[in-house]
């Protein structure tokens, strides 16, 4: 059975979930504390949401430093699968693992609400098991999720494509600029999530594991969990590191 | 011989960065009745000791923490400033 691990930070909140979301899939779920240098041997990590350290100095910059971080950091460079949630994307922006930052809300409140984003591409370890492109209806939680990077980073980002996911309007139309229904936290060309350029780690702001289960209400985001668990058992049996290519 | 060095490190949003605090002070001026007031940025000042054999390896220090630790130098500016020997100056108050 594959082993998706799930790191615990004091402070993480959404460790839980993101266990329960893993096991929906079949795999095993593994959690993995902030303290080990090691992985376990796990296939994948997940980097859950909360407010690891209590998000002091800036949102996940103490998680960076952490032991447990150095073996993602290691499992990222030979091509490892890592994703980041809320606060695990902003842990994996400051340990630089993808690009960019995340700043204040443009509103400056704390925003706990859902929201519609659309896959940019489905040919990633993390979107595979998408039916399509159509919107999934995700659930955002945080106080800093404005997604930043220089002008020339972005046209980088768009052009290599390593945007994930995007903030979408109700007609499934990317979020107009200025659009704070859609795209609450007045994130940059409405991106929500990001690829690191080898395509083997992703940053997401919504959700996905607390959306993973119809008896909650819906359960858009457990197509992402599972693209995760499917392409880690894939990496593991044949040993190739997952990296994708050019968007064709 | 070591001794102790006090700095802070002043860390600000990068220009052009948007700075939504700055944006929220700012809005607030004219309940003060203040005006002709603008270009309000926060970010955050962090004071801090450090032992060193002299100013210039302590500065170091700081420095590297300011750049990799209480700043992200994708969107944030940091300055150093020296706030002077603080050993010292604690043994003369002593005596």
């Amino acid at each position: 059975m594959t082993r998706i691990g799930v790191v615990i930070f004091p402070g993480s909140n959404g460790d839980g979930d993101a266990l329960h979301a893993i096991e929906l899939t079949g795999a095993e779920a593994v959690p993995l504390w902030h303290e080990s240098a090691s992985l376990d041997g796990v296939a994948a990590v997940i980097l859950p949401g909360g407010f690891a350290y209590g998000d002091y100095l800036r949102a996940g910059v103490i998680a960076r430093f952490s032991p447990v971080m150095r073996a993602v950091a290691a499992l990222a460079a030979e091509g490892g699968l890592v994703l980041g949630i809320c606060n695990g994307f902003q842990v994996l922006a400051e340990a630089g693992l993808v690009p960019g930052a995340l700043l204040r809300n443009r509103a400056l409140r704390f925003l706990g609400r859902d929201v519609l984003v659309a896959p940019e591409r489905l040919d990633t370890p993390f979107t595979r098991a998408l039916a399509g492109r159509a919107p999934l209806r995700l659930p955002i939680a945080h106080g800093e999720g404005c997604y930043y990077a220089d002008e020339a980073t972005l046209d980088r980002l768009e052009r290599d494509g390593q945007v994930l996911f995007r903030y979408v309007d109700p007609d499934g139309g990317r979020a107009a600029p200025g659009d704070e229904r859609a795209n609450p936290n007045g994130s940059l060309r409405a991106i929500a999530g990001v690829l690191n350029a080898a395509g083997n780690v992703a940053g997401l702001m919504p959700h996905p594991e607390r959306a993973a289960e119809s008896v909650l209400g819906y359960d858009d985001g457990l197509a992402i969990i599972r693209s995760l668990v499917e392409a880690a058992a894939e990496r593991e049996k044949t040993g190739a590191p997952l990296l994708v290519g050019m968007p064709g | 011989m070591s001794a102790s060095f006090r700095f802070a490190v002043n860390v600000t949003p990068k220009a052009g960065i948007l700075d939504p605090q700055g944006r929220a002070v700012e809005q607030s001026l004219p309940h003060l009745g203040v005006s002709g007031v603008s270009a309000i940025r926060v970010g955050r000042r962090v004071e801090l000791t450090v032992e060193a054999a002299n100013a210039a390896a302590a500065r170091t220090v700081v420095e590297r923490l300011a750049a990799e630790l209480l700043s992200n130098p994708l969107i944030e500016a940091f300055q150093v400033e020296p706030l002077g020997a603080a050993s010292s100056v604690v043994a003369e108050v002593v005596r």
